[in-house]
């Protein structure tokens, strides 16, 4: 119950008071990440490590990564924070508004270093989750084989739940429609493409639940609200190793993505971020994520460093490599306002 | 003599009249001016987003003067694609193009990548043709690209209020209506008012009736209620809306308690389904509409009630014609509030609703936080910020609720 702008202009004016209680200290650095199990894990393998070497302070704050809080910060000239945790669309807006800085790769690592598409110009990869489908195995006594089984109302009836956008799912629904992986990017890039996905949406539209926070999958299973539902594959893994959920995960036709951190324009200990971004971009450092939530490095050279427990649970893991799509970042640059307009008139109807 | 004090007691007593006004006025000055500076001038300052947008205008000064060259309409000529080109190299050199980009993107979908090719092609060949700069950017080749652009040059925009109507510039010119598949603000405001007038029809179905008993229990019974409504009323919204999801989950108390009564055979869907917002938002709004009304029907006096029952009033003529014009403007007051606070709702619909019971302040949001539109977002406030104006004018106008009487 709030109107909306009084909030942005309350998120302005804390926005200013946090940093004017803040004293700037050269030895403190604060990161905003997304929180839930990932910034818990996050803090495990990266903050605390980084904090002990370095002698610093880690000051961590928790948002649900919208863009808006920063272009908020940044456009007031109060910048309390020096790393944020984006998406990788994220990314890509942030830095045509000019809400991120644009990174000097010869303070953080060399880019061949990096896997294809994770060393942006305004964000490096943390590390790569996939997009897949996840079901309780006491529900489901035959098990889905494929993401695209979410389609299959007759084999699987029931609820069952997708991400609250339009990324991943028009995807998943022209795969299901026949299109090939190679091409998805392609056929979406038309507008007969954007019809064919969404009329394939449409079939298993009324047996959607819809989440929006990655914390929300496992809870649907738990609750038996759902009998299956897309996730990021980190959080259902922690469910099944940590809370001894019976879940199980499907990997063929994942959508593999990545994590990334980038630093606001006029964050104040603009050396220590880069000092932290060099840190972990070092092999051994990026393969430490693994341990605390099953997401691999995105540094090309880190996978001997993974521990062998761990390796198979990752989405690039060979296994789950057969079927696989990864998410285009441009493509959701260029198309993502038009489609998340046309996804929530779609929604609405 | 008389005809030389009046006007002397007259002008005196005017000026006391004029003195007596002006001293609460003087008394709530320090508020008002808090208000004008931190609640007023930011959200006009937010609001006038809406209408206006320099950005595609400051990034293209040269090509805002080889369009006036060269005609109103259609794709230019070699003249305006160097001149584009010169502007597109210049906004790379100062950092704004992407800005640029992002925003015609906004109008143009797809637009994105094509400028930002463009721009890099303009950066490294100084005489980049008018075909070469098609090439690689196809939008510059067809009209409809070239009229988002003309569109944009203009400081001064009503797109985005147009566009929070579902409605745009054509390109004969004329207003019309965007393709079906792309409507949704019209049927998402109707679905905000719609919500707001079943939640205030449930809250006054409820607090009626409850305020009556409350007023005639003893004042002990009356209190114990009152502390029930109001308990509730001090807990955090996010907390109520938190345990109404554990009460009805498909697996919740709610679903246990109907099967194990006996009064349903399945589970019932009350998650993220309408019927289940407009139970949290009614519990939620409750007080809200009870202490208002609560409020009136305490001061109505027993006395007269009698007194008309035993000028031979029947009990429904008395309650219609004595007690109800007399607790009128607190039912008024409570709905009125209720509904205004109903249609900022913005928790309970994320939580609880379904994907078609979004509410408009949850677009607004999302073009706040995740879209970066605050153009957008300001129209959309703007609408509905008029609406909730006009609302309350035409409910203190024409319904009789005096504004200085409310609550």
């Amino acid at each position: 119950m709030k109107l909306t702008y009084r909030t942005t202009l309350l998120a302005l004016a804390s926005a200013a008071i946090i940093s004017q209680i803040q004293p700037a200290s050269a030895a403190e650095l604060t990161v905003m990440a997304t929180g839930g199990e990932w910034q818990t894990a996050l803090r495990k393998a990266w903050f605390e490590p980084f904090a002990k070497k370095m002698g610093v302070q880690f000051n961590e704050q928790e948002y649900t990564g919208e863009l808006g809080k920063i272009k908020a910060m940044v456009e007031t000239g109060n910048v309390p924070i020096d790393l944020v945790t984006v998406e990788t669309s994220t990314v890509l807006q942030g830095c045509d508004a000019g809400v991120l800085i644009r990174l000097d790769y010869s303070k953080v690592a060399d880019r061949s270093r990096f896997l294809p598409g994770t060393a942006l110009d305004c964000g490096v990869g943390i590390d790569v989750y996939g997009d897949v489908l996840a079901y309780d195995t006491t529900v489901l006594k035959e098990p889905p084989t494929s993401v695209l089984d979410i389609f299959d109302t007759k084999k699987f009836p029931g609820k069952r739940a997708m991400r609250k956008a339009p990324a991943q799912n028009l995807e998943w629904a022209l795969m299901a429609d026949g299109v090939p992986i190679a091409d998805v990017y392609k056929v979406l890039g038309t507008p007969a493409g954007v019809d064919r996905a969404f009329k394939k949406l449409d079939t298993i539209k009324k047996d959607i639940v819809w989440w929006e926070a990655g914390a929300q999958p496992p809870q649907l299973l738990a609750s038996k609200e759902v009998v299956m539902t897309t996730a990021w594959n980190g959080r259902i893994q922690n469910a099944i190793d940590k809370d001894k959920r019976p879940f199980a995960i499907v990997w063929d036709n994942q959508i593999v993505e990545y994590d990334m951190i980038a630093i606001p324009k006029g964050a104040k200990n603009l050396d220590l971020a880069y000092k932290y971004l060099a840190y972990a971009a070092e092999p051994e450092v990026s393969a430490q994520l693994g341990s605390h939530i099953p997401y691999g490095p995105v540094m090309a050279d880190a996978t001997p460093f993974v521990p062998k427990d761990v390796l198979p649970k990752l989405p690039t893991a060979p296994d789950h490599m057969k079927a696989y799509l990864v998410g285009d970042v441009e493509f959701w640059g260029d198309h993502g306002e038009d489609l998340v307009k046309r996804f929530n008139a779609w929604l609405a109807q | 003599m008389s005809s030389i004090a009046m006007p002397s007691i007259k002008t005196r007593t005017s000026a006391t009249d004029r003195s007596d006004s002006l001293r609460p006025l003087a008394l709530a000055a320090p508020l008002l001016l808090l208000l004008a500076f931190s609640f007023g001038a930011p959200i006009v300052a937010l609001l006038s987003r809406a209408v206006y947008e320099p950005t595609i205008a400051n990034a293209l000064p040269r090509t805002i003067a080889a369009l006036r060259v060269d005609g109103a309409t259609g794709v230019p000529a070699e003249p305006v694609f160097s001149a584009f080109a010169a502007d597109l190299k210049e906004a790379q050199a100062a950092g704004v193009i992407y800005e640029f980009a992002k925003t015609l993107n906004t109008r143009l979908p797809g637009a994105r990548s094509q400028v930002l090719r463009v721009a890099r092609l303009a950066g490294q060949d100084q005489t980049a043709t008018k075909e070469a700069m098609i090439k690689a950017a196809p939008l510059l080749g067809e009209e409809q690209g070239w009229a988002a652009i003309r569109a944009g040059t203009n400081r001064f925009t009503s797109f985005f209020l147009l566009s929070a109507f579902d409605l745009r510039w054509t390109d004969q010119g004329t207003i019309g209506a965007v393709p079906a598949d792309q409507a949704v603000f019209t049927r998402v405001f109707g679905r905000t008012f719609l919500i707001a007038t079943l939640v205030t029809l449930a809250t006054l179905a409820l607090a009626f009736p409850l305020a009556y008993v409350m007023t005639n229990v003893r004042p002990v019974i009356a209190g114990i209620v009152l502390v029930l409504v109001l308990l509730p009323f001090w807990t955090s919204i996010l907390v109520r809306t938190a345990a109404w999801t554990v009460i009805l989950q498909k697996y919740g108390l709610l679903n246990d308690l109907l099967l194990w009564l006996g009064v349903t055979s399945d589970r019932l869907e009350l998650m993220y389904s309408r019927t289940g917002l407009i139970i949290a938002m009614t519990h939620i709004q409750l007080p809200f509409t009870l202490l208002p009304i609560y409020s009136v029907m305490r001061a109505v006096q027993p006395s007269q009630l009698r007194a008309a029952q035993s000028l031979g009033g029947r009990p429904f003529t008395v309650f219609r014609r004595v007690y109800l014009p007399q607790v009128m403007p607190g039912v008024l007051a409570g709905c009125l509030l209720t509904f205004i606070l109903c249609l900022g709702y913005y928790i309970t619909p994320v939580l609880i609703g379904g994907a078609s019971d979004q509410l408009i302040s949850n677009f607004i949001a999302n073009y706040v936080n995740v879209e970066l539109n605050w153009e957008m977002a300001a129209a959309l406030s703007f609408v509905l910020l008029a609406s909730t104006l006009g609302l309350y004018v035409v409910m203190t106008r024409y319904l009789g609720l005096d504004l200085f009487k409310m609550g």
